[in-house]
């Protein structure tokens, strides 16, 4: 059936859809990975957002068991220009089709998503609506509502057993990847609510603590960041996109909305100190403001080749470093897993950042 | 790490002759690396045998050298120009293996020059199959179980150690040379000793076959600072078992999931990380469908087919970067070249998907073996760029231009199933003959492993078409068009002309629009003139206000249709340029220059159909259309653009007919009192038996409208005839055939150039073979060495008058026959022809650019030309042509007016016979006097005979006779076989010994011998 997106400047685009959508209002968003579409479906940082897939043809390779990064999908609508029907690899279990389906996700195939990124681009982020009926009223509203971010975070305290060291994840709508990073590194992880507080976490007493990726703007959650202040008086600590924002505004810096974000797979960040570059997977749409670096206490490690956007920061005279990228990937290439090892080494060293 | 700035003078080692595995990528790469280095202020010295290329152009390289790839000859390069470094990765394998071959001789010690880019030991690391196993088991990457073997008998006990099926590779062999599959013992033996004879270390490869996993490949781009990237994805649709070559292949990769394709590139980066490459790389791995284990194939340490296909897929310029990353810049120094803005440091992200289908020869060679498997036999290639696989393949098919209707419908269903277990070029219209049958996916999976996407996908067209002739909606014509379907297609099956569908569609505004190649899937601003065509979508092609010509490409290469005329393209193009036009290209050959987005103001990447260049001109209203430099694939069009009112530039259509139209160019020939062989067109067998009463025998035989003499044939007798007419052509009254009465004789050809006024004649071409082999497969030489002044005359005479007559406004082709002292014309072409490049080298005249400028009106006298021949230069040039037999086994290796030449090289000296003996060195004929010579002759030509076994005994040639199966290398270094023994060609092309089969060659061949020390000069 015919199935529009209206976006909030006016611009409606038509598409067709097997599935009739929930009228769902979402910050439309583009991500270029050629893969990786079921990692960025169940991706916690997008939520409340529209993902459209600038690769056309999506779901290759059917959607399976392995790759979720939460359980649930977690984005708002599916805008992609040629769906597959029937998709073949070894360890597919269904169609997204059948998975948006299931979870009732809103999706639109046959757009000109060439287009929508390039207005994307031109007008910044916008939103849009999703729906088969692009005259009905209630869109109007659903534009006009602000869009809540609800919070994805754990409602209690997680602990998942490991011999290593003992590390506090501050969980803001963590993907499964940053925890299976860990994992991997034989981490005693204990993952806590994004309003824990410092006291709960001091009681565990943790070797190190990572403050994860998450939705929404990080300047509307100052309530975070006193937490923050008093844990790195004490304990080595690692931000992942959001938490490389948080931890960047607990250290006086400032964070800004970016035109259109990065989200996509190729973009290379520059380590400053040894001028070596990594491919990253990023999702941002936020990041920290050059400007107000100066009057912080942070200085800036890695920036973006092209646009010199922050990608890192460490706090003078602290254990603590962030990065605005995954090093997580899932999806998108591993250059960057060295930066768990870099943080296993700071613990491990009490205090040493590396320069790799 | 930057620019190295102790080096001025860099030496580029160009790959030679077009052969198949080695064609004109090549020209692409090597052209962008000598303007890339030239960009940083380097000077460089190029040398190339090959004259058909627009690297060997004076404005690409600082020095160019047209002189044979030998040792010999480069070292009196480097003797001569003292080059600091060699860039060897960029000539592909023989530039590669000239490299090393440089090395081992002490020469680049002996002189002090630096080797730039990967270093010799890690592409040994990585070519040698011992060393690159021994590395992969250390950086514990998997590869398949496999042994080195040095003879038939070490194989055969490995065979039973790993077990069949196996795959043999011979070590050290251009686009696997020698190499096939064997599932036991006969096939083993034959496979193995073949392949030990190609290789020249003698040795093979047994290795566990892998056939029917999933092949992948990445072209990977590193630096000295150990900066690496993905430049670009490609997946196999054909799986493991055909050479990727030989595959229909699609970027990025399609049924890979995230996790699978990060441990693809984690596993490519480590591999290329340990090599220590810097620059470009191609590696090729495989993948099990039902796991997702991988093995690793192998890594290519240079630029390669494969890199020019991801440069255009992509947008990525990989040879360029290359020469920089060689000359120590790093990827986040250099400016990607696409955007003007960004770094090379940056992973293309595509919004669209790529095809790539093979161009295989066996439309030229019809008897031969048309299997697939480990040995390239593709001479060329198509790529085609759609939003869906639907529209990317079927818009590849049909830029294929393949003559073939490929109608499969009287085949039996058994028979189908029973011909898609073995990979041949017909195996994607076969599987797509069962799908419209309703076989199901799933069986024709099993039956060839393709994977099941790519299935649902052509099951997806046929399903679109059967909705067609269900329902002739505009829907469902919309839908046809979204996913490729053209014009044609959709009135196959609304029973309808192409017109009335055109007509319907336009009526309801269903026409194409264009989106942009960008390298950043529309995440970046970017302003690259870089297009492809899609239905449905917002158009991103802007035309610009400027006065714009468009130039119409020659598609892939074929045999009869090659490099030359991509030369002429690219030509065409600079000087509407030049003229202060917008030049638009339109074209479908990933491997050429003329594809580059920087040669032109805008490119089109495009079937070289009626449909799709007229969607590219009702954009763009250019103010008119080039066809002259596209070959035939070109010059086809003339008629039907013309038709829809599109203004072709040059020569009228209607004079093209004239000349292309027998009866009417006859009776232009009488007009002007030119001799022409007899001859007659008949539109039936019964008329072609009355037609060879009239006259004697042996006459030729070919049918109307060809490229490269296709299914031309010298009949002695009327059983021959028969044979023909019966086998080789479908004659009836649309397809007539045309029979000449043969002449024997000495044939000579020109190339004008006319603006209607003026009638200049860069020069005569004499061919060395006598009439009867085709113009392509000749050696030829300028200025003729055997044709009297007198004669020269006339030659030049008749053809002014012909241009006058004809109205050629731009360049025509015209053959001669001198025989018994008369000139007599046996063909024009309205058009380039393939000598354009080899004259324009040694004439020293701009034909192309001059030709243009006609064209577009501009006088050739406001040039300072004025009508009559060029005066030669006292430089002696021929050309020699190189045959890819080796690799179509089965294939005949005896002269004849069909054409079966690949490729072309050309020597110059100040003596004709120092010429000929450069052009036979750089064709691989270095054969010295004493050595062994099989003789088998024609009784035919006694007299001539005499004179040659006495040319050969002055040299003191060992003649040897023996029989075909008694034949080695070692016993014979060259064969001479005039008799048309297809046993001794046979032997000759599969042991690669040098083989002539003119006797006009082989007396050349003694000539050359003559010759005086030669001296390498550049052009």
């Amino acid at each position: 059936m015919k199935t529009y997106l209206v976006l909030s400047n006016g611009s409606i685009y038509q598409g067709y859809s097997k599935i009739k959508p929930t009228a769902t209002a979402g910050e439309v968003v583009f991500s270029t990975g050629m893969t990786g579409y079921q990692e960025t479906i169940t991706d916690p940082s997008y939520y409340g957002q529209i993902m459209v897939f600038t690769y056309p043809l999506i779901g290759n390779y059917g959607i399976n068991f392995e790759d979720n990064e939460k359980d649930t999908p977690c984005i708002s609508g599916i805008i992609a220009y040629d769906i597959a029907k029937h998709p073949s690899n070894y360890r597919s279990k269904m169609s997204l089709y059948q998975y948006a389906e299931k979870f009732d996700i809103p999706m639109i195939e046959g757009i000109d998503t060439r287009e929508l990124t390039k207005e994307i681009r031109q007008n910044g982020c916008i939103k849009g609506v999703i729906t088969d009926n692009p005259k009905d009223k209630t869109i109007q509203e659903l534009l006009d509502k602000p869009l809540s971010f609800a919070n994805h975070s754990t409602k209690d305290i997680n602990h998942i057993e490991g011999d290593g060291p003992k590390v506090a994840v501050i969980d803001y709508g963590i993907k499964n990847s940053i925890v299976s990073e860990l994992l991997n590194l034989n981490a005693d992880v204990y993952i806590f609510p994004a309003d824990v507080s410092a006291k709960k976490i001091k009681d565990i007493n943790p070797d190190g603590i990572v403050l994860s990726n998450g939705p929404g703007d990080p300047a509307k959650m100052i309530d975070k960041i006193d937490v923050i202040e008093e844990l790195q008086e004490v304990y080595p600590i690692m931000g992942i996109c959001l938490g490389n924002q948080l931890l960047g505004l607990a250290n006086g810096a400032k964070t800004f909305k970016m035109k259109f974000g990065h989200r996509g797979f190729n973009h290379a960040v520059k380590n400053l100190s040894t001028g070596k570059c990594y491919f990253t997977s990023q999702n941002h749409g936020y990041a920290l403001l050059p400007e107000s670096i100066p009057g912080s206490n942070v200085e800036v490690i890695f920036e973006e080749v092209n646009d010199h956007t922050i990608e890192g920061i460490k706090v003078k005279n602290h254990n603590a470093f962030s990065v605005q990228f995954h090093p997580d990937a899932s999806p998108g290439p591993h250059d960057a897993l060295f930066i768990f090892h870099k943080f296993f080494n700071m613990i491990n060293q009490k205090g040493v950042i590396t320069n790799e | 790490m930057s620019k190295n700035t102790d080096i001025h003078k860099i030496l580029v080692i160009g790959s030679g002759p077009i052969v198949i595995g080695q064609a004109a990528e090549f020209d692409y790469s090597g052209s962008q690396a000598c303007l890339s280095l030239k960009e940083e202020g380097y000077e460089v010295v190029l040398v190339n045998s090959n004259p058909a290329t627009i690297m060997t152009d004076k404005d690409i390289a600082d020095e160019v050298y047209i002189e044979p790839i030998t040792i010999d000859s480069v070292e009196k390069i480097i003797k001569k120009e003292l080059p600091d470094a060699l860039l060897p990765t960029l000539g592909g394998q023989t530039g590669l293996n000239m490299a090393k071959n440089l090395a081992d001789a002490g020469i680049l010690k002996k002189y002090g020059i630096e080797l730039l880019g990967t270093k010799l030991q890690s592409i040994e690391k990585a070519e040698d199959r011992e060393l690159f196993k021994q590395l992969m088991n250390e950086l514990d990457e998997p590869v398949p179980e496999s042994t080195i073997a040095n003879s038939l008998e070490d194989a055969k006990k490995l065979a039973v150690k790993i077990g069949y099926p196996l795959v043999i590779r011979p070590a050290y062999t251009l686009g696997g040379t020698g190499g096939g599959f064997v599932h036991n013992n006969a096939e083993l033996e034959a496979i193995v000793s073949n392949g030990l004879e190609m290789s020249p270390v003698t040795q093979v490869l047994v290795e566990k076959s892998i056939a029917g996993y999933k092949e992948i490949e990445f072209e990977v781009m590193r630096d000295a600072k150990d900066n690496a990237l993905i430049v670009c994805s490609m997946e196999n649709v054909d799986p493991v078992g055909v050479h990727t070559g030989d595959s229909i292949v699609v970027s990025p990769t399609q049924t890979l999931s995230d996790k699978d394709y990060q441990s693809l590139r984690d596993a490519a980066l480590k591999i290329i990380r340990a090599l220590d490459i810097e620059g470009g790389v191609n590696i090729q791995m495989a993948i099990d469908q039902k796991s997702g284990d991988y093995f690793i194939i192998e890594v290519n340490p240079r630029v390669s087919r494969s890199s020019a296909l991801a440069s255009k897929a992509t947008g990525y310029p990989i040879a360029k970067i290359s020469a920089k990353i060689a000359v120590g810049m790093s990827l986040d120094e250099i400016t990607n070249p696409l955007t003007g803005k960004s770094l090379a440091e940056f992973e293309p992200a595509l919004d669209y998907i790529v095809t790539k289908i093979p161009r295989l020869p066996f439309d030229k060679f019809t008897n031969i073996d048309n299997s697939l498997g480990t040995q390239m036999k593709a001479t060329g290639e198509v790529m085609a760029i759609g939003r869906n696989f639907e529209s990317s393949l079927l818009k590849a098919i049909r830029s294929l231009e393949d003559g073939k209707k490929h109608d499969l419908t009287k085949n039996s269903t058994n028979q189908l199933l029973e011909n898609i277990a073995t990979p041949t070029e017909q195996r994607l219209f076969q599987i797509f003959e069962l799908l419209n049958r309703h076989i199901s996916v799933e069986d024709i999976h099993n039956i060839t492993q393709i994977n099941q996407f790519f299935l649902y996908k052509m099951q997806h067209i046929v399903e679109i078409n059967d909705e067609l002739k269900e329902n002739q909606s505009i829907d469902s014509l919309k839908i046809a068009k979204q996913f490729g379907f053209s014009d044609q297609q959709i009135a196959n099956a609304w029973k309808c002309s192409e017109k009335d569908v055109y007509d319907t569609r336009v009526k309801n505004n269903i026409i194409a629009s264009f989106k942009m190649v960008d390298t950043s899937a529309g995440e970046f601003d970017s302003t690259t003139p870089y297009y492809y065509s899609t239905f449905g979508q917002t158009n991103e092609s802007k035309p610009s206000n400027k006065k714009s010509i468009l130039i119409v490409g020659s598609g892939p290469i074929r045999i009869g249709q090659g490099v030359e005329f991509d030369y002429a393209t690219v030509h065409s193009i600079f000087a509407v340029k030049q003229a202060g036009y917008e030049s638009i290209v339109i074209n479908s050959n990933p491997e050429t220059v003329s594809t580059d987005f920087s040669i032109s103001d805008k490119l089109y990447f495009e079937p070289l159909t009626i449909e799709d260049v007229m969607n590219v001109i009702n954009l763009e209203k250019p103010a008119g259309v080039i066809l002259q430099f596209g070959g035939q694939t070109a010059i086809n069009l003339a008629e039907d653009l013309s038709k829809l009112g599109v203004n072709v530039l040059g020569t009228t259509v209607k004079d093209i007919n004239i000349s292309e139209d027998r009866e009417l160019f006859s009776h232009v020939i009488k007009s002007l009192n030119i001799k022409q062989p007899y001859g007659t067109s008949v539109e039936s067998i019964d008329e072609a038996i009355q037609a060879t009463e009239k006259m004697t025998y042996p006459v030729l035989l070919r049918p109307s409208y060809v490229i490269g003499g296709k299914a031309m044939k010298i009949v002695h007798n009327n059983d021959e005839l028969l044979n023909y007419m019966q086998t080789a052509v479908n004659v009836s009254h649309q397809h007539p055939v045309l029979i000449d009465s043969y002449l024997y004789g000495t044939e000579a050809e020109v190339d004008i150039i006319s603006d209607g006024e003026t009638v200049v004649i860069p020069g005569i071409i004499e061919h060395v073979e006598s009439s009867g082999v085709h113009s392509g497969d000749s050696m030829a030489v300028y200025p003729p060495q055997n044709i009297s002044p007198n004669i020269q005359k006339e030659i030049v005479a008749i053809a002014t008058k012909l241009a006058k007559k004809l109205k050629t406004i731009g360049l025509m082709n015209i053959q001669f026959i001198i025989s018994n002292n008369q000139v007599y014309v046996i063909e024009v072409n309205q058009r380039a022809s393939r000598t354009v490049p080899f004259l324009s080298k040694v004439t020293d005249v701009p034909i192309v650019s001059l030709a243009t400028n006609a064209i577009l009106n501009k006088p050739l006298s406001s040039f300072g030309y004025e009508t009559g021949m060029i005066t030669p230069t006292n430089l002696v040039s021929v050309k020699s042509p190189v045959f890819s037999f080796n690799k179509l086994s089965g294939a005949d290796a005896n002269l004849s007016p069909e054409m079966k030449s690949t490729g072309e090289v050309m020597g110059s000296a100040i003596n004709y016979n120092s010429a000929l003996a450069k052009s036979f060195s750089a064709a691989g004929i270095n054969i010295k006097p004493n050595s062994n010579v099989l003789l088998k002759l024609s009784q035919r030509e006694e007299e001539q005979n005499e004179g040659l076994v006495k040319g050969l005994n002055t040299f003191n040639f060992n003649i040897v006779n023996m029989k075909p199966e008694q034949i080695t290398e070692e016993n014979v270094d060259l064969i001479i076989n005039t008799a048309e023994n297809h046993q001794i060609n046979k032997v000759a092309t599969s042991l690669s010994i040098p083989l002539f089969t003119s006797i006009d060659t082989a007396n050349a061949f003694i000539q050359s011998l003559k010759s005086d020390d030669l001296k390498v000069e550049k052009i």
